[in-house]
């Protein structure tokens, strides 16, 4: 629980990792206080400081989307340890590629119907 | 090294030490395919891994560690959207597909229906000569006709006007397939960096992130039915 004399409530990594927040926390932007658990699921696949590392390598706009994106993708990985995220992409994979040859079929029965009206 | 019965594997090379006989990385990190230890190691951590590893099965670990490999290096291809890109893509390539298919279904039933007069009946045939004749490059798939929907073989390229918006450079299916084929449960990891996987590292759309109701509620491969290996033919 913050203090009321505190300026502002330490970040949900901060907190985690039981340090002080300072100013210029990396983690404070994209980690607020209300959601404890994403930062505790990044920390536990990730790793603070590998996900640090990474903020730092990425422009300041990009990072709220990369947090978003490792915090999903732990997320994925904490409720499918084997697979993760990579078990959706190859659900998805299959199901593009089952529709893509019902399109096909679809559209080469179009021309057969064309081609027989065509038939005078 | 010569006089040892087994080289040392990718990790306990990487990390400088001995490779015991136990090595829990062994089995899954050969000596010869260094770059993928290297690339776990750096966006997960071998600790991390090894945590990972020791919660499965050992029949699951070569399938959990592929996979990891795949995530680490699609994340340091897009360090912002890792293969949550891939995902992005392919929910939308999915989007498209089900509402082409869904008009080709309609435009074959108005043929199946047999409730067309002569003069519609010559209107679409001459639509589809024409998308018939037209090539697949640039083209608005609206302008290749009402009947002939994300035409065969090229449904990803007829629809670049669709994102041009989104980015300069957009994989055909034969480049996607290149990149879902680099992960391979049942098989080596393809260690190439330089590989058609980079082409899908592509920014997804910003708008993407945050906002699809898809990505609030990841779902486990489990709950639908059990991945295998993509079948690229």
């Amino acid at each position: 629980m913050a203090s009321s004399s505190h300026p502002s409530a330490p970040c949900a990594a901060c907190k985690f990792l039981r340090r002080k927040c300072i100013q210029g926390c990396v983690f404070s932007p994209y980690f607020p206080p209300e959601d404890p658990t994403k930062f505790a699921n990044v920390h536990k696949i990730f790793g603070a400081s590998n996900v640090s590392k990474l903020l730092n390598e990425i422009a300041p706009h990009q990072r709220e989307d990369a947090v978003n994106s490792l915090a999903y993708e732990a997320e994925a990985r904490l409720k499918d340890p084997v697979y993760g995220c990579v078990g959706a992409i190859s659900v998805l994979q299959r199901q593009v590629l089952r529709l893509q040859k019902e399109l096909d079929a679809t559209n080469a029965d179009l021309i057969r119907f064309s081609i027989q009206d065509i038939d005078f | 090294m010569a006089s040892s019965s087994t080289s040392p594997c990718a990790a306990c090379k990487f990390l400088r030490r001995k490779c015991q006989p136990e090595c829990v990385f062994a089995p899954y990190f050969p000596p010869d395919q260094p770059q993928k230890f290297a690339n776990v190691h750096k966006v997960f951590g071998a600790s991390n891994v090894t945590k990972l590893l020791n919660e499965l099965h050992p029949h699951q670990r070569e399938d959990a560690v592929n996979s990891l490999a795949y995530e680490a290096d699609m994340r340091l291809r897009d360090p912002v959207y890792g293969c949550v890109g891939v995902i992005s893509l392919l929910q939308h390539q999915l989007r498209q597909l089900q509402m082409d298919l869904s008009y080709a279904k309609s435009e074959l039933s108005k043929y199946q229906s047999h409730n067309l007069n002569g003069s519609a009946t010559q209107g679409l045939i001459a639509a589809a000569a024409a998308a018939a004749a037209a090539t697949h490059h640039h083209h608005h798939h609206q302008t290749l006709g009402n009947n002939l929907i994300g035409c065969c073989g090229g449904g990803v390229v007829s629809r670049d006007h669709l994102y041009h918006h989104h980015s300069p450079f957009f994989p055909t299916r034969d480049q996607q397939t290149a990149a879902i084929r680099a992960f391979d449960v049942n098989s080596s990891y393809d260690g190439t960096t330089g590989g058609g996987a980079g082409v899908l590292a592509m920014n997804a759309s910003t708008g993407c992130i945050g906002q699809h109701p898809q990505f609030q509620q990841p779902r486990a491969a489990g709950n639908d039915d059990r991945p295998t290996p993509i079948d690229p033919s």
